[in-house]
This record gives C-alpha cells, sequence and structure tokens, in this order.
C-alpha cells in the first residue's frame, strides 16, 4: 500500500465498525484503499480493516463492479497463500458488496523500515553495533541484510511456487516479523488451529529489537496480486521489486543480488523466472510510444 | 527571448511565437496558429497524406504567425521543432522546414520532445508547481511526475494510446472526424444513459486499451445491425450508440484518474496536471477534479488551444532548453518516432 503525505478528507466507515468501540484507528491510506487498526470479536485480537470506499469520479455500476472484484480477488489469493503455506495475513471476514476486509494484524516492522535503518546504522560506524561483540564491523552488517534479502528472495519464490504473482512487490509491501513466543497467549484462528504456528498476531514487547537476520517475511497487500503460473508473470513481479528497490535503496541494491540467488534456489522452476527476467530487463520501459 | 515553434508530429501542423521576458515572470504569447488535417468518416490520417498537409501549409502558417506577432526575422533567436515522438513522415516535413528557415535566417535549432513540450506548456498556463502529470493524447498515454532532472514515467498504456482507441471507436461508429473524434464521442456520450459492461485493464499504474477497443467494436456491430437490440440488464431499454460512447468514456477515463491517483498517492503530492489532446474532454476533466478534491488536491487542465498539439509549446519548452545553452546542431537535426519522455535531461528545473 502506498503511504502518502497527503492528509485526505475522512472518509466515512462502513457498517458496523462506525460501532466499533474502540473505534478503529486509521493507519495508512493508499490510492485505494484505507487501512485501519481494529479488533476482532474482543477486543484483545487486533486485526487490520481494509477499506475500499466508494469511488465518487467513477460510474456507481463501474465502482460496485470492481470494488466487488477487487476485495474477493484479494481474499481468494490470501486464502490461496495461506492453504499453500505461503506467510501472508489470513482473512477473518468480509463484505465485498460494502467493500470491506478483515484481516489477521501482522506486527512488526516493513523491510523498508528495517533496511533503512540498517543503512543509517552502517553510515554512524561500526563501533556502536550492539549485536557485533566479536568486532566484525562492517562486515557483520552487511551479514544481517544479507540473510534478509535471501529471506525475501524465499519468500517471494514460495508465492511464485504456488502460483500468485503479487504485483506490486516492494518493500513497504513486505514485514519482517517475529514469531510470538510460546508464552504468550494462543492467538484465536477462523481454522481451529489453537497454536501460534502460522499466526502473526500480537508479537510481544521485542519488536524495535528485531534484527534484519531475526524474524520471517510476511507479504502484505495483496490489492493487485493475480494468480498465475506463467514465467513472464512472476519474471514481471521480481523486476517490479527491483526497480522498486533501487528507487527506495539505491545503496542495498547489490543486496537484490542474494535476493534473485535465494529465489534461484527456492523452488523448481524459478531459474527459468530468473532468465526470463533477462528478457524482461531488456524489455523494460523502452517499448514504441506509437500507438 | 523570442522562439517560433513548429510542430507536425501527427495530424495538426502548428506554429507559434513566445516571448520569455529577460527577467523571467510569465511567457507571452506572441502567436499561436494551427491547421488540421481532417480525414472523412471512417477514416484515420495516414502519414503520407499527413506529411502532404504539412508540407502544403507550412510556410502559409510560418507567415501568418510572424504577421500576427508583428515581428521581424531578427527578433526571433531560436527555432524550436518537433523532434519526436510521432508519425515519421509528418515530423520529417517539420524538420525540413525548420531547417530550411534555420539556413535562411541564420538561427539556431532546437530539436524538442513533443512530450515534454505538452509538460512545460501545461505548466506555464496553470502555474501548476509540481504536478502529477497525466498526458493524454492520440499516440500517448503517460502519467509522469518529475524527479531529479528528468520526467519519470511511473505508468503509460501497455498497447494503444487512450486517444487512439476513441478514434478508432469513432472510425466504427463513422462519426466525423471533424473538428476532432474524441470530440463528438464526448457529444455523443452526453446522449448516453445506460453503462455496458466493458474490460478494465489496470495493471498498477500501467493501463491497456486494446481489449476494450475490440470489445466495444463487437457491441458497435450488434447496435448496428439492430441484432434484436441489445437492452440494458437494469432498465430493458435498447442500447444505442450514444450508450456505447457513454460507456466507453466512462470506463477509459475511470481507468486515467485511477492510475493518477496511484501515481499521486505514490509521489505524496496533490497536484495533477492533464495535458494532451484527450485533455480537454471535459468529462475526464470532472472525474479528475472529483478525485483531486477528495485528496484535498487540486486539478490543472487547459484548454483547447494548449491542450491539443500546438506550435507554442514547443517554442516555450525549445525556448527553455536554449536559455540553459542547449541547441541542435543542423547535422543532429533529425527527427525520430521514438523519443521517450524520460530521455530528456531536463536542465531548466531544479
Amino acid at each position: 500500500m502506498e503511504i502518502t503525505n497527503v492528509s485526505p478528507l475522512p472518509l466515512p466507515l462502513p457498517p458496523p465498525f462506525t460501532h466499533t468501540h474502540p473505534a478503529p484507528t486509521l493507519i495508512t491510506q493508499g490510492a485505494e484503499a484505507l487501512l485501519y487498526r481494529t479488533h476482532f470479536l474482543r477486543p484483545a485480537h487486533p486485526c487490520a480493516l481494509k477499506h475500499r470506499p466508494a469511488k465518487a469520479y467513477r460510474h456507481p455500476t463501474l465502482d460496485k463492479r470492481l470494488t466487488r472484484h477487487r476485495i474477493l480477488s484479494e481474499a481468494r489469493t490470501l486464502v490461496k497463500c495461506r492453504r499453500e503455506g505461503v506467510s501472508v495475513p489470513g482473512v477473518l471476514a468480509l463484505d465485498a458488496e460494502a467493500g470491506w476486509m478483515l484481516m489477521e494484524w501482522v506486527e512488526g516492522r516493513t523491510v523498508k523500515e528495517v533496511v533503512v535503518a540498517a543503512e543509517s546504522k552502517g553510515k554512524k560506524g561500526e563501533g556502536e553495533q550492539e549485536r557485533n561483540g566479536e568486532g566484525k564491523g562492517e562486515a557483520g552488517e552487511d551479514d544481517g541484510l544479507r540473510v534478509l534479502m535471501g529471506k525475501i528472495g524465499r519468500a517471494v519464490g514460495r508465492m511464485h511456487e504456488v502460483g500468485v504473482v503479487h504485483g506490486d512487490l516492494t518493500t513497504s509491501n513486505m514485514m519482517l516479523v517475529v514469531r510470538p513466543s510460546q508464552q504468550s497467549p494462543p492467538p484465536l484462528r477462523n481454522d481451529g488451529r489453537t497454536d501460534g504456528e502460522g499466526s502473526y498476531v500480537g508479537g510481544g514487547g521485542r519488536l524495535e529489537e528485531v534484527e534484519e537476520e531475526e524474524g520471517e517475511i510476511v507479504l502484505i497487500d495483496f490489492g493487485l496480486a493475480a494468480q498465475s503460473l506463467q514465467d513472464e508473470d512472476k519474471a514481471v513481479d521480481l523486476y517490479v521489486l527491483e526497480r522498486a528497490f533501487g528507487s527506495t535503496h539505491p545503496e542495498a541494491e547489490a543486496g537484490f543480488r542474494e535476493v534473485l540467488r535465494a529465489y534461484g534456489e527456492s523452488y523448481r522452476g524459478a531459474k527459468v523466472v530468473l532468465r526470463r527476467l533477462e528478457d524482461v530487463r531488456l524489455r523494460g520501459r523502452k517499448r514504441s510510444m506509437l500507438g | 527571448m523570442i522562439a517560433l515553434g513548429l510542430e507536425g508530429s501527427a495530424n495538426k501542423l502548428g506554429v507559434g511565437l513566445i516571448l520569455h521576458p529577460p527577467k523571467g515572470g510569465a511567457a507571452h504569447i506572441l502567436s499561436n496558429v494551427r491547421h488540421t488535417f481532417v480525414s472523412p468518416p471512417g477514416e484515420g490520417f495516414l502519414p503520407k497524406d499527413t506529411a502532404k498537409h504539412h508540407r502544403l501549409w507550412i510556410i502559409r502558417l510560418v507567415r501568418q504567425a510572424m504577421k500576427e506577432a508583428a515581428l521581424r526575422v531578427e527578433d526571433i533567436n531560436c527555432i524550436c521543432y518537433t523532434k519526436g515522438p510521432g508519425m515519421g513522415a509528418p515530423l520529417q516535413s517539420v524538420a525540413v522546414a525548420a531547417r530550411m528557415l534555420g539556413l535562411l535566417w541564420e538561427k539556431k535549432l532546437v530539436g524538442v520532445n513533443h512530450c515534454v513540450g505538452h509538460i512545460e506548456m501545461g505548466r506555464e498556463i496553470t502555474g501548476a508547481q509540481n504536478p502529477v502529470v497525466l498526458y493524454v493524447s492520440g499516440g500517448n498515454t503517460q502519467v509522469i511526475a518529475y524527479a531529479s532532472q528528468r520526467y519519470r514515467i511511473f505508468g503509460e498504456a501497455l498497447d494503444i494510446a487512450v486517444g487512439n482507441c476513441l478514434d478508432r471507436f469513432a472510425r466504427t461508429l463513422r462519426i466525423s472526424n471533424d473538428p476532432a473524434p474524441g470530440y463528438n464521442i464526448e457529444q455523443m456520450a452526453k446522449q448516453g444513459r445506460h453503462l455496458v459492461d466493458l474490460p478494465y485493464a489496470v495493471k498498477g499504474m500501467d493501463c491497456s486499451f486494446s481489449g476494450i477497443l475490440a470489445s466495444i467494436d463487437i457491441l458497435a456491430e450488434k447496435v448496428d445491425a439492430n441484432q434484436g437490440g441489445r437492452k440494458d440488464d437494469l432498465t430493458n431499454e435498447v442500447i444505442t450508440r450514444e450508450d456505447l460512447c457513454f460507456s466507453l468514456q466512462e470506463t477509459v477515463y475511470a481507468m486515467l484518474v485511477e492510475i493518477t491517483e496511484r501515481a499521486m498517492a505514490h509521489v505524496g503530492s496533490s497536484q495533477v496536471l492533464i495535458v494532451g489532446g484527450v485533455g480537454s474532454n471535459e468529462r475526464l476533466q470532472e472525474m479528475m477534479g472529483i478525485m483531486a478534491r477528495n485528496r484535498r488536491g487540486s486539478v490543472f487542465a487547459t484548454d483547447e488551444r494548449f491542450c491539443i498539439d500546438n506550435g507554442i509549446m514547443i517554442a516555450h519548452a525549445g525556448l527553455l532548453a536554449y536559455e540553459t545553452g542547449s541547441t541542435t546542431a543542423f547535422e543532429d537535426s533529425t527527427c525520430t518516432q521514438r523519443f521517450r519522455t524520460d530521455e530528456v535531461f531536463v536542465k531548466w528545473r531544479e
């Protein structure tokens, strides 16, 4: 979801969330949807509410059709990912006509935040790094990022393996999450399982200390996702991520090689996609502009 | 400083004269004349015929522009022409005319990117500071934002341009191309009431129009043949040609507004500038306005004098480049059908 610094007009929540107590808090507004933090069934169970408000500029019939289609398609993709064991937030409830979906709350930092933090720490010098007691210095820092890049590659590979392309892979759409420890209360789940496995709800108090090499990558915001088994679509997915990396983290661009390396080893057929990526890069956006 | 601008990348031939005051401030438009090659209904404009039209009219238009501006040849600092992108033959005709005038009057040439011309003119006229630009015309569909010396393309049409889609549908319906097919579709759409289902093809910040055209062409065939009169699902009324124009506009403009909004959210901008021939469509401007207002932003658009291809925008963008010391050497004064917006190094902006 794209984050904007333009303060939008407050938009009304769809029912029944108008009566939720405490009221949902707005986390971010993208172009399409608003993301709120609220709770599911009981106040102790945090969850994310994605609301696609009606677009006044669109013809109401077209607007209804698009909103319905997008909510359903995103939910189906998430459910499929979840069934196949890809780390994504689970779907809790939705109303396609009203344009909202409730998902599990993913507690953690975005990969973007983690990388930016790591970069600024790297700039400050090697001396202050608490984790590198052995005096590995900058190399240690790079190791942390490299482990993280490997995780990203494997997470994307896992998603592609099951036939899902994300459509908007950026470092803002990946969370680095530490699984809740055994002591934390088992979160409520919609599929009957009660153990912490596969759930990202309520992490506990050590989130700020999550380092690059710890935790697990959870992919979020499947608003533009599609189900596809074609190498071309997967290669384009990687290309989008590559370009997002280049523009968001120019200094970590070298790290992207590690993403691709890990991706290449993550599933059968990944190597073919990587070869296809070379073609996509060459084509890039250099198509003729003649219509 | 004064520049002469020559534009002829498609079926409009435009000549403009612009003055940039020495101490900065708003540009003065000294003259802005245009002649359009209009093809018969059901036909598009062919490169060969369009080039012939441009060759026939260029001298007359330059004379007229000079006369309107009451300028002498000595007053002109440089001659700007469209280097690309556009149709090959018409571009060549105009480039030859620019070279001829350059040699005859001993003036420097400046080759201008057509898209950058549109953007700079739009900024100058509307005063938009750093907007997200939607550039929509018969040959181009791009969502553009400025960053570090380049106009970067965030999204674009993956196949045909939105204007091309409208133009070709006008051919299908055999609507007049005078003054422009898109204008006539807009007038018919005002009578339309029923929305028919068309494909909606947005991929991130990119979009696609060829499938929509194919789909609505099939519907048009049925309407024309009156095959049992296809009916609206809700009202059971017969779908008309006007309904098709209405549906096409509603669908493609919703796509354009959507990708523009996504780009605005992405770069954190609240201003939109619409340029290009399709930008003169009032329904598109209205929809964009609603979107921008909901983001507490504003939309900037120009009227047909500056939206539709014209010489003044080429003069303006060319003069901006000329003022930073860049000119096009005579032997480099070529033109090209392919010339992407982000290839231009924008020296004149912060």
